[in-house]
């Protein structure tokens, strides 16, 4: 039992691509859920636009990565927009529906063998980060070793980059939440009828947390697609979405940072009890010595819904948040 | 309230962890790998037999060909990994691969399991040549099909929209109800060798014990604590994903048969080819849907659900009893959604995230009924399986469901309240 490796995957994981990519989705969860009251189990579809926007744009129209880019934002803002049409009016189970449909039908279409030539079925695609890297001003032997585990210059590089754009998130956040447009959508959470009654278009509001919730979650699709060099359709499987939400609930909802430390604490321990069971497995440990690699990795999963029903009877608040805050109430 | 939670899981997982001690005198007879050969052909599955496979790997090399059935199976010394190829020269005339690059599975792993020692492999056969049926008998099969699925989806949906209907929460862990029924039949039919008929009885007291034991164990502490309708939805959510890996990692991930009746050769009607199991599940699934509804329309207790449904604060005013309403309908629910699965596992096959793949069809069709109608959540269901089967007419089958769910999706656009639905309901 190597605790010292142990302790380095904590580490690693803790700020690595995973805990970026999650982040990011779960800033857009907290904008639509934690500030609005908005139910999207579509996030992962978000994602997935994000991140195939950009594969499709290099390798199949041969365009820059940036105009990938700007087509995915583009992508994220009518996905909100289709979504949000036939649900806002309605009750907040209706957006859920419609969001996790929503998401499993792109999904559905991106492994597809009938669009295979453009989304590459369940491959997914390849190489296509490169004109991001082309602008990385870090050499190619700047590696970082954090005890066993080492971060090259290119992981290094996506990193600094989705650290900045979690830290830019949390900016827009933090400014508007504060703002006047803050004060409205938290309004429509609490009592969506008292924010009417006072003249505001709930509608136009709800739609607009949607719209940026989307978006974030479109960053988090470039992050991951660049970070692994690869967009795969099982990686925007609905269980992602779930994760975003049990790392938002850790985290504190309708708070800033919650999301980000709850990505943080999320991923230490999520990749920590995995190289935890798997040196015990190795190590002949009683009872962890039982399971198999794959029971681990399903054990972790498990422990992820056990983790997130807890949460949410025991402390629906995570750990920023202000229970009075959140009422977290249906209509 | 935590203690209560804790010891059902731990009542549930000593349960599992007996299961699978009694169960493994099974794989004594040692390691194999074996599959079923079946032409798919509009849907329905027809056993190839006579067709050879060979396992290579690790220094052994061995042969089998399917039988009657189509079942093939080769010993194996080892664990390991071993590679699996068909050998296509003798398969029938007109049958072929639908994917040309499975001829030969590579790097098959044979791992321990807890129940039996079978590796399962599958070959994906299909018609290779012009053995063309015409349009209209391939649309009268699918319409078999299609209200087959649509019944099966209606034993979920009834279940769910009760269960919305009296408590107000949408249930996103009813697709793990759906795979229990299937999963604890499987159980005590493959694993513990029990005759299918006593182990489908017993899958269906569990499922409704297990509807039961998610309904005392956590849905009705949280409705005393006062736990809002979206925090208990995320809830289910939780719930969902530590149901479907608690599934998973007892049973593994490989799809299952149950030991009898699976995979029976059809019989035709005119132009339609059912088998056995086919028409059993039509008569099964309309047997309990119509005693389900003659029970929620006739019954003291059903009169008092209906009630429940329109107005919980009414009801109870008018001296119901609320909470048993309650409990009976998470027992109905749960027996409806198990028997669901364990008929679900003769069409498609057992595995621990069948519910889960059904469940937005289920939530599709109740949506599509009206969320909280009795006849709508049937109706919607019916619907949902009659076009996810006759849509394939004209998209590609691994399409199937997203028509289905942009269905759930503009009828949410026109008519949110569903087509039997009302209006308020929608709030």
């Amino acid at each position: 039992m190597d605790w010292g490796y142990i302790f380095a995957v904590m580490v690693t994981s803790a700020f690595g691509l995973q805990a970026i990519v999650f982040g990011l989705a779960a800033i857009g969860i907290n904008v639509q859920f934690g500030y609005t009251g908005l139910l999207n189990f579509g996030q992962a579809a978000f994602m997935a636009v994000g991140g195939y926007a950009v594969a499709v744009t290099v390798v199949e129209l041969g365009l820059s990565f940036w105009w990938g880019v700007l087509f995915g934002l583009i992508g994220a803002v009518l996905l909100a927009l289709l979504l949000g049409v036939p649900t806002l009016r309605l009750r907040a189970d209706y957006l859920a529906i419609v969001t996790i449909a929503a998401a499993e039908i792109i999904r559905l279409i991106l492994r597809s063998v009938a669009f295979k030539e453009i989304f590459g079925g369940s491959d997914g695609k390849q190489a296509f980060a490169d004109g991001f890297f082309e602008l990385s001003f870090l050499s190619a032997d700047a590696d970082l070793r954090i005890g066993p585990a080492v971060v090259n210059d290119r992981q290094l590089f996506t990193y600094i980059v989705g650290w900045s754009l979690v830290a830019l998130a949390c900016l827009v956040v933090w400014l508007l939440v504060r703002s006047p447009w803050g004060r409205v959508v938290k309004g429509i959470r609490e009592d969506e009828d008292a924010v009417r009654s006072l003249g505001k278009n709930v509608f136009v509001y709800k739609m607009q947390a949607l719209v940026l919730g989307g978006i974030f979650g479109a960053l988090a699709g470039f992050v991951t697609a660049v970070g692994a060099q690869n967009v795969n359709p099982d990686s925007f499987k609905t269980d992602a979405t779930f994760f975003a939400y049990a790392i938002l609930i850790l985290g504190g909802a309708a708070r800033v940072f919650g999301p980000v430390l709850g990505t943080v604490i999320f991923w230490a321990l999520f990749q920590g009890t995995d190289v935890f069971l798997r040196e015990g497995i190795d190590a002949g440990l009683p009872i962890i010595s039982l399971m198999d690699g794959t029971q681990a990795a399903v054990l972790r999963v498990m422990l992820v819904g056990l983790g997130l029903m807890l949460l949410m009877i025991y402390r629906p608040q995570g750990i920023l948040g202000d229970r009075r805050e959140l009422a977290l109430d249906a209509r | 309230m935590l203690r209560r939670i804790l010891a059902a899981l731990g009542t549930v997982i000593i349960a599992f962890l007996a299961l699978s001690f009694l169960a493994s005198p099974a794989s004594a007879d040692g390691q194999a790998i074996g599959g079923k050969l079946e032409n798919r052909v509009d849907g329905t599955k027809v056993p190839v037999a006579g067709v050879e496979i060979t396992v290579v790997g690790g220094g052994f090399e061995g042969s089998a060909t399917s039988d009657a059935v189509g079942v093939w199976r080769v010993e194996l010394p080892d664990l390991g990994t071993y590679d699996v190829t068909i050998n296509v020269e003798t398969l029938p005339e007109g049958v072929g691969l639908t994917e040309a690059d499975k001829v030969t599975i590579e790097q098959v792993p044979v791992k321990p399991p807890l129940f039996g020692g079978l590796k399962t492999v599958t070959f994906p056969l299909g018609v290779s040549t012009a053995v063309t049926t015409s349009l209209w008998e391939q649309a009268a099969q699918l319409t078999v099909s299609g209200l087959e699925f649509g019944l099966l989806i209606a034993l979920g949906a009834l279940g769910l929209s009760i269960i919305y209907g009296t408590t107000g929460l949408v249930n996103f862990a009813h697709g793990e109800l759906i795979s229990f029924g299937a999963l604890a039949t499987w159980v005590l039919n493959a694993g513990l060798g029990l005759n299918f008929f006593i182990a489908a009885i017993g899958g269906l007291l569990l499922s409704a014990a297990f509807g039961w034991l998610n309904n005392a164990a956590l849905w009705r502490p949280l409705r005393k604590r006062g736990t809002g309708l979206i925090a208990m939805m995320i809830v289910s959510i939780g719930l969902a994903l530590f149901l479907r890996n608690f599934y998973q990692f007892f049973i593994g991930a490989d799809k299952k048969s149950y030991s009898e009746y699976a995979g029976m050769a059809g019989i035709a009607f005119g132009p339609v080819s059912l088998t056995p199991t086919d028409l059993a599940i039509f008569v099964v699934a309309i047997v309990a849907l119509a005693a389900t509804v003659l029970v929620l329309a006739k019954t003291r207790l059903g009169k008092a659900t209906r009630a429940v449904s329109d107005n919980p604060s009414l009801a109870a005013g008018a001296g119901i009893n609320v909470e048993r309403v309650i409990t009976f309908v998470w027992i109905i629910g749960g027996a409806l959604a198990g028997l669901g699965g364990m008929l679900l596992g003769f069409t498609q096959q057992v595995s621990f995230q069948m519910g889960f793949q059904i469940l937005l069809l289920v939530f599709a069709a109740v949506t599509l009924g009206g969320l909280g109608t009795i006849a709508g959540a049937i109706f919607g269901s019916i619907i949902v399986g009659l076009f996810i089967q006759l849509t394939t007419l004209i998209i590609p089958t691994e399409l199937k469901n997203v028509g289905a769910l942009l269905v759930l999706i503009i009828i949410l656009l026109v008519r949110p309240y569903g087509l039997l639905g009302r209006r308020e309901r929608i709030g």
